[in-house]
């Protein structure tokens, strides 16, 4: 039976999907001018590659192909996977990172709105635990590059491998990386701090592109203030206090706010509907814990950044949180758990 | 105005849809042939018919009476004969045949005497038991009867709220009838005023009716207060009108009364005040008519009126129509056999065609975006209940708190995935209803059959007792004194502390899993367990007889 509403709203997945990839178009546009053109290449490989396996798992489970592929769910996952992982890595890099994310992430837990973990952070965590040097090889911003290379040369290094180009001409380590392996040389903050990738500010203006992506989806209210804000805090808060206690060990807040995977994760990782927390409390807490996981993970875990290990900790909690987490339903006065069998 | 109003979560602003009817004013329906009168056209049991085949009926005169507390009467809409009393098409989602009573009109449309009721010298007890007789209900569209609503009980109804929101789109048949009839409406909220004694009283309207709030403005008395609320559907809900107008939240499984405060329909005053100043029963009501029709607009239509009478005088449908749909597109459903009457629920008739109504686009898997839970104006969260209702496990759908779901459609209404959400939620709870009442049957079996044993137990006992007696008596005259009674009867007892243990466990058992929130049920499934427990009454004084 089909009943009312007979009249709806007009809302589709697919404009929701699409609406986010909008979103994240400022970030992108300022990685390319920034870093140079390395960023479409690896999009375009990521889109590819997640278009290619969501059609062959469709077709293996026996799904209509053109709504599945049409809610641009696997292209949203491909766009966050390829913003996350350095530019210019070898093309199986991409692929096999598109193979976690939407074979066994996704499809094998069932497809869209089934899956446990982020799709796109179970191919990076999958990456960098088997690949960890590729995942370190950073395009270095234009300004501190010793040779730009251009739309074809990024083409020939993804394909052929480094070719004639030394990947040290056009690499860096990250902000993170660099004051992970520093500190850990016990070098002063100042003279890390003067170095170049820290003056370039590249990777602070793609976040704070992305923060302004992020605005645009809470202005259209496909997301809710409560992820974001609680996931920045939860960086913030946290890694203020290590910077408070251990200055010389740990990087100032700000820094980390602006840096690596934070404001990416903030407002499009962890704000994935499908495994974060739904309710408005839940959402605090599981956006607020996943915060000070990275500051955590930051400070003391092997890697340089936690973004990805975060959320996915995170995500295992979401059906507790969630649980324990339900609102007040209009007449009830006293909270739920009371009536227990 | 100086109330401050309090705003529900959630919430959707469909196309209103209004413009298409609401410019006309409210036509009268030419005199039919024949007449369809459901003896079901309330919530509770069907009035039970009083007139046979061949009788002939006066306009007004009762054909069914009102049967049991729940229930009210139903009459004849014109003069004429009765024809046939047989199960016909009603507008009912379900499609099913209720029992009607046929009159073939003889055109003369007379009507029997008219009683003209003194209510202000009448004590509101008499006054109920005539509004009884009067066949009124809810026309709201939850046909609930008036009479019992109007019984303030031990509770006191300190608010009286008038429900014209009408916040579905494209039904206009309150904002007519407040346009046109204000005073009289007026007169039938004093009649409540009087049967509750209620000292406030608040006239909900949504602000896309400013010549209703006029209207109304200008025929109410200055007690009485009419308020402007915002448009956001559901905001005529019965929750949400009183939430809106009072800030007061009705409990969960309750009703609004349990808070001192009762709602009605503005359609309900108006035929009150028919009923009570005229003497005139419920025979009709105002009906919308829109849609892909080529007149539409709103009808004042006899009860038993052919719903395709009805297009006919809307000017028939246009080529291209789709089908129908009773009441609005929110939550009303699909027509199943244009055959079927108006009845006193049926508030809307909407022809649809693709354009208006295009197909549901197909059904995507739910992204859990929340969108739905944000659009819920009872707070629940629909995704949830769905994943469960959809799992079959419908225990877990009921602790989302599957019962405070009032069916508004806003879920589904938002919902990017095309989720049909409303059906889910009614499959889950007819489904829940199915398995109470086969539990309730086993326990009801079960009782009989622990009685069935008791009894044989206790006619052993007193056959062995009689033995034992006789034989006492043999024995005695042998002055050997035996122990045989003495031995039957420890025995006998512990059965019967056995049996009454397991009575009281059924009966415990039975009360915890009577669902909460009964009150919340949309009419159709309130109908669905009205004809349940009225069967299982039925069954049970026929094996207690048969005992
Ligand atoms: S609106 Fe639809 S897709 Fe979104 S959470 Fe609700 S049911 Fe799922
Ligand atoms: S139909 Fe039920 S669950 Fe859906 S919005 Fe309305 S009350 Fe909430």
């Amino acid at each position: 039976m089909i009943g009312s509403p007979y009249t709806l709203g007009g809302n589709t997945t697919s404009a929701i999907m699409l609406k986010v990839m909008l979103a994240l178009l400022p970030g992108i546009g300022a990685h390319a001018w920034l870093f140079g053109p390395g960023i479409w290449v690896s999009l375009l490989l990521c889109s590819f590659f997640a278009i290619g396996f969501e059609a062959l798992l469709l077709m293996m489970r026996g799904l209509p192909m053109k709504p599945f592929l049409s809610d641009n769910s696997a292209l949203l996952t491909a766009w966050l996977l390829a913003l996350s992982l350095p530019t210019l890595a070898p093309w199986w890099l991409y692929a096999i990172g598109m193979l976690f994310a939407i074979v066994v992430a996704k499809q094998l837990y069932g497809g869209l709105g089934q899956n446990l973990f982020n799709p796109a952070m179970v191919g990076y965590a999958v990456l960098i635990i088997s690949f960890p040097v590729y995942m370190t090889q950073w395009v270095a911003p234009l300004s501190l590059a010793d040779h730009a290379l251009t739309l074809a040369d990024a083409f020939d290094v993804v394909f052929a491998g480094q070719g004639s180009i030394s990947p040290d001409a056009y690499t860096s380590a990250t902000v993170l990386d660099t004051w992970k392996t520093q500190t850990r040389l016990q070098t002063p903050v100042e003279s890390i701090l003067a170095q170049p990738v820290f003056a370039s500010s590249g990777q602070a203006i793609v976040a704070a592109m992305y923060l302004l992506g992020g605005l645009f989806l809470l202005w259209s209210r496909l997301i809710t203030w409560h992820i974001p804000l609680a996931f920045l805090a939860g960086v913030a808060v946290s890694a203020g206090l290590l910077h408070l206690l251990d200055p010389t060990q740990h990087a100032s807040p700000l820094l980390h706010l602006f840096s690596g995977g934070v404001m990416l994760g903030a407002f499009f990782i962890a704000t994935d509907p499908v495994t974060a927390a739904s309710t408005p409390r839940g959402k605090l807490i599981y956006a607020g814990l996943a915060g000070i996981l990275v500051a955590i993970i930051r400070a003391f875990g092997g890697y340089p950044d936690g973004v990805a290990f975060a959320v996915l900790l995170m995500n295992v909690c979401v059906p507790f949180i969630d649980s324990y987490t339900q609102p007040r339903v209009f007449g009830h006065k006293i909270k739920q758990g009371s009536d227990k069998p | 105005m100086s109330r401050t109003l309090f705003t529900f979560n959630g919430g959707v602003h469909p196309d209103g849809h209004k413009t298409e009817s609401n410019g006309t004013p409210i036509r009268a329906m030419p005199l039919l042939s024949r007449y369809v009168v459901p003896m079901r056209q309330h919530i509770g049991a069907p009035a039970r018919p009083v007139v046979a085949v061949g009788d002939a009926v006066l306009r007004g005169q009762t054909l069914g009476a009102a049967e049991g507390y729940v229930s009210t009467a139903v009459h004849a809409p014109t003069s004429g004969r009765v024809i046939a009393i047989e199960p016909c098409a009603a507008p009912h989602p379900s499609g099913l045949f209720d029992l009607a009573v046929v009159i073939e009109a003889d055109g003369l449309d007379q009507s029997i005497a008219f009683e003209p009721l003194d209510w202000r010298a009448l004590d509101p007890s008499a006054l109920r038991n005539r509004i009884r007789e009067m066949g009124l209900a809810g026309l709201g569209g939850a046909v609930f009867p008036s009479y019992i609503k109007l019984n303030p009980g031990a509770q006191k109804i300190h608010t009286l709220i008038l429900n014209g929101a009408e916040c579905e789109p494209w039904i206009t048949c309150d904002d007519r009838l407040m346009r046109e009839r204000a005073p009289e409406l007026v007169r039938g909220i004093e009649i409540m005023r009087h049967a509750l004694g209620s000292a406030t009283i608040l006239i909900g309207i949504e602000d896309n009716k400013p010549e209703a709030l006029a209207a109304m403005r200008a025929a109410a008395p200055s007690d009485m207060e009419v308020v402007a609320i915002p448009t956001l559907y559901p905001g005529g809900g019965g929750k949400q009108l009183t939430y809106t107008l009072t800030g007061v939240e009705t409990p969960t499984g309750g009703r609004s009364t349990d808070v001192g405060i009762q709602v009605f329909n503005v359609g309900t005053a108006y035929s009150l005040y028919r009923a009570v100043e005229l003497g005139e029963p419920l025979i009709s009501r105002i009906v919308t008519i829109t849609g892909h029709v080529s007149n539409p607009g709103n009808f004042e239509v006899r009860v038993g009126t052919p719903l395709s009478d009805l297009v006919t005088a809307a000017g028939g449908m246009l080529p291209g129509a789709s089908g129908e749909i009773v009441g609005g597109p929110m939550m009303g459903f699909d027509l199943m056999d244009s055959a079927a009457p108006v009845t006193k629920a049926v508030n809307c008739l909407i022809i649809k065609n693709s354009k208006l109504f295009p197909g549901k686009p197909i059904e995507l898997p739910c992204i859990r975006c929340g969108a739905c839970a944000k659009a819920c104006p009872a707070d629940l969260q629909p995704f949830e209940m769905y994943w469960y209702s959809r799992a079959k496990n419908f225990g877990r759908a009921q602790s989302y708190n599957l019962f405070d779901c009032i069916e508004c459609g806003c879920c589904a209404y938002v919902c990017p995935s095309h989720i049909p959400l409303v059906d889910y939620f009614r499959f889950a709870k007819s489904e829940i209803w199915e398995r109470e009442r086969e539990k309730s049957g086993a326990d009801q079996a079960r009782i009989r059959h622990d009685f069935k044993t008791f009894r044989l137990e206790r006619e052993k006992r007193e056959k062995a007792e009689k033995f034992a007696k006789a034989a006492e008596k043999t024995k005695a005259a042998a002055s050997n004194p035996s122990e045989a009674s003495a031995a039957v009867d420890p025995d006998a007892e512990k059965k019967k502390a056995i049996l009454q243990a397991a009575l009281e466990r059924a009966q415990k058992a039975k009360e915890s899993v009577a669902p909460r929130n009964t009150e919340d049920l949309p009419p159709r499934v309130q109908r669905e367990i009205d004809e349940i427990e009225a069967r299982r009454a039925a069954v049970e004084t026929k094996t207690e007889s048969t005992e």
